[in-house]
């Protein structure tokens, strides 16, 4: 046990001595979480839209100031020409236009109906996608208010967002910022870590030791264990109180959740120790092969279902799919264990497979 | 207690490379054991073999008493080992690295303070300083510390003085014989002829090969071929024109001296000067000389090549 506890004590030594491990492990995060939190945004604020009217009515200048009040969109010119659009949209003055045909509220009176174009700058499709969704629904809805003062009966679709009413994207950035921040900075530097004794040489030392596999292996892992914890925790306080996402789970399971997630990457941390000889390799492996699959294959920034089907069965071994899952079930649901067992399961079933073939693959001797 | 290593017929290849080849070596109880030879002659493979941290392909091999592919987890405890590069943490102090090394064997810096105590007590006033930050003879020092601290039977030290300066590499061959006195066995390569004479048994390591072992003077008497001196200015332009000599086995530059080794007694220092002075009018002395280790070294392999 004094072997173990000599180790684990070096362990700590190494990481707060070493500045670049210190800003790893506790300021990347909190930037990381605070660029993610301010630059990817979902929600479209003040989009600059320019109006084409060749009606010039009072139901078009309706409206128009019926989207200008929206919080969303600024309306910042009137244009006489499709020409002065195009010019708009080259000099980036706007980012959609709206076109209204010629004798628009009379056409509407008369055939209950009348046509307006949008048209979008697809150079940013989000953008675009979003733009058109909040035009075309403000419209709609004008439309149908119109009708029915006019005594028609008209179906009005109201959506409802449920777990998100606002959509507001911190909701899903924070859960993946947590995945991928747990993912890649437990997996990296553990297996930086043991890597690093490899190539310094003094593995040679250790395994010369009496000191089993397992300690070194556990001595190893402990310290980015509690270390990675803490930072669970400060992306969960920084997600509510910066972000103001919602914790209605109880936050036992949450931390049960982190945890059991953050055994995972270390066990992933070990095998990729196993395989790399050098940290650098070590490095590679883990921002190639988990910075990318966590980012672009979890349903974190893409939604899952819209991937092609190959990718969609690829998305099955990412392991940040599940937790993921799971702890948007937790933290926006409000869910419980009965609810994300299957996510933990699956969970401690990788783990356990990465434990076992890194146990079974650690070398006793050198190669 | 036994703490010979024996070893018979060892292979050991990486691909098509031979880095061990039918390797014999014997390291008697509390022996001083050198290991010469250049770079990639099988010096580091041979010790991860006895120590456990490589597996050889073939041969028997026995440190102290037992065999390091199965009981490698015994023979762990009783050896001390110390690898080529400096394997320690850098960013550890002194002290906090020697702590780490007695805990992990169990043990504790006073417990073996009096085995240490000679490498150790130098550089203690530097105990709270970073490894990383001593001076290359202080490291090689700490390193020994740590590979004794433990009091192992068998010390296993891989070119422990490759890289560091003439003052500390004396001092530490020194503290390697005050440890030897103590019944600890050491075995120790390194590629420095001139230290190799500091054990009491040496072989010299070739391709895989042991190429010859026994004492320094052992050695010294295999060496059977006339070998003269000769001290000029001009080494040189005479290296140039001994080399045309005809009953030349080598010729080799040592410095400001050339040492000439002859193919048969039946040529002298004469011949060797009447040569010279055929050629050149350059000023020079020849003497006999008496063989080192680096003649036998040399003389063994130019044997070999032809």
């Amino acid at each position: 046990m004094n072997r173990f506890l000599a180790f684990l004590t070096k362990e700590f030594l190494h990481i707060f001595r070493d500045v670049r491990t210190m800003m790893i492990l506790f300021l990347i995060p909190v930037f990381q979480i605070l660029i993610f939190g301010y630059v990817i945004k979902n929600e479209v604020r003040d989009a600059k839209v320019g109006v084409l009217d060749f009606s010039g009515d009072v139901m078009t200048a309706q409206i128009v100031s019926k989207l200008d009040a929206a919080n969303d969109i600024e309306i910042v010119d009137y244009y006489k020409n499709y020409s002065e659009i195009e010019s708009a949209f080259k000099a980036n003055k706007i980012k959609a236009a709206i076109v209204f045909e010629p004798n628009f509220a009379a056409t509407f009176v008369k055939e209950r109906e009348a046509n307006l174009q949008i048209i979008l700058d697809a150079s940013d499709p989000n953008l675009a996608n979003l733009l058109n969704s909040y035009i075309s629904a403000i419209s709609a809805n004008y439309a149908n208010e119109q009708k029915a003062s006019q005594a028609v009966i008209n179906v009005s679709i109201e959506p409802r967002m449920l777990y998100n009413e606002n959509l507001v994207s911190a909701y899903m950035f924070v859960p993946g910022t947590m995945a991928l921040i747990l993912m890649v900075i437990t997996a990296l530097m553990s297996s930086i870590s043991i890597v690093r004794e490899k190539e310094i040489g003094t593995m040679e030392i250790l395994l010369v030791s009496p000191l089993k596999p397992i300690q070194i292996i556990l001595g190893k892992l402990a310290p980015y264990a509690i270390l990675s914890i803490v930072n669970a925790i400060s992306i969960i306080i920084i997600g509510n109180f910066v972000f103001g996402v919602p914790i209605l789970g109880s936050p036992i399971v949450l931390l049960i959740l982190s945890f059991i997630f953050i055994l995972m990457a270390l066990s992933l941390g070990l095998l990729i120790s196993n395989i790399a000889k050098t940290q650098q390799v070590a490095m590679f492996i883990s921002m190639f092969g988990l910075l990318l699959p966590t980012m672009l294959l979890s349903g974190f920034i893409f939604p899952i279902e819209n991937m092609p089907v190959a990718l969609q069965y690829f998305s099955y071994i990412v392991p940040a799919k599940y937790f993921l899952i799971a702890l948007k079930s937790v933290m926006l649901k409000g869910l419980g264990f009965a609810f994300i067992w299957k996510e933990l399961l699956v969970l401690l079933g990788m783990t356990s497979l990465f434990i076992g073939i890194s146990v079974k693959k650690f070398k006793i001797r050198l190669d | 207690m036994d703490s010979s290593i024996v070893i018979n017929n060892l292979i050991k290849s990486y691909g098509s490379l031979r880095a061990l080849d039918n390797l014999n070596l014997r390291v008697e109880n509390g022996g001083f054991y050198g290991l010469v030879g250049p770079d990639g002659a099988g010096k580091t493979s041979l010790m991860r073999i006895i120590t456990s941290l490589l597996l050889p392909d073939d041969g028997y091999i026995r440190v102290a008493g037992l065999d390091p592919v199965k009981d490698y987890k015994k023979l762990r405890l009783k050896l001390g080992y110390m690898p080529g590069r400096f394997s320690l943490y850098q960013d550890l102090t002194v002290e906090e690295n020697l702590k780490f090394f007695a805990s992990v064997f169990g043990t504790t810096i006073k417990e073996n303070y009096n085995l240490i105590a000679p490498v150790y007590s130098q550089i203690e006033p530097f105990k709270n300083r970073r490894a990383g930050k001593l001076s290359g003879g202080m490291k090689q020092k700490l390193a020994l510390s740590c590979a004794l601290v433990h009091k192992p039977e068998i010390l296993i030290l891989d070119e422990p003085t490759t890289g560091v300066d003439a003052v500390s590499r004396r001092e530490f061959w020194d503290m390697l014989k005050d440890i030897r006195s103590k019944g600890i066995t050491i075995l120790v390569s390194t590629p420095y002829m001139e230290e190799a004479v500091l054990c009491d048994t040496i072989s010299l390591m070739f391709d895989g090969k042991i190429i010859d072992s026994g004492t320094p003077n052992e050695i010294t008497s295999h060496f059977k071929e006339p070998i003269f001196v000769v001290k000029t200015d001009f080494v040189r332009s005479l290296l140039k024109i001994i080399r045309e000599m005809p009953c030349l086995k080598s010729v080799n530059s040592f410095g400001q001296t050339l040492h000439v080794v002859l193919n048969s007694d039946d040529c002298g220092a004469k011949d060797v000067s009447e040569f010279i002075k055929s050629k050149c009018s350059f000023d020079f002395q020849i003497e006999p000389y008496s063989a080192g280790i680096e003649d036998c070294f040399i003389n063994h392999i130019i044997s070999r090549k032809k």
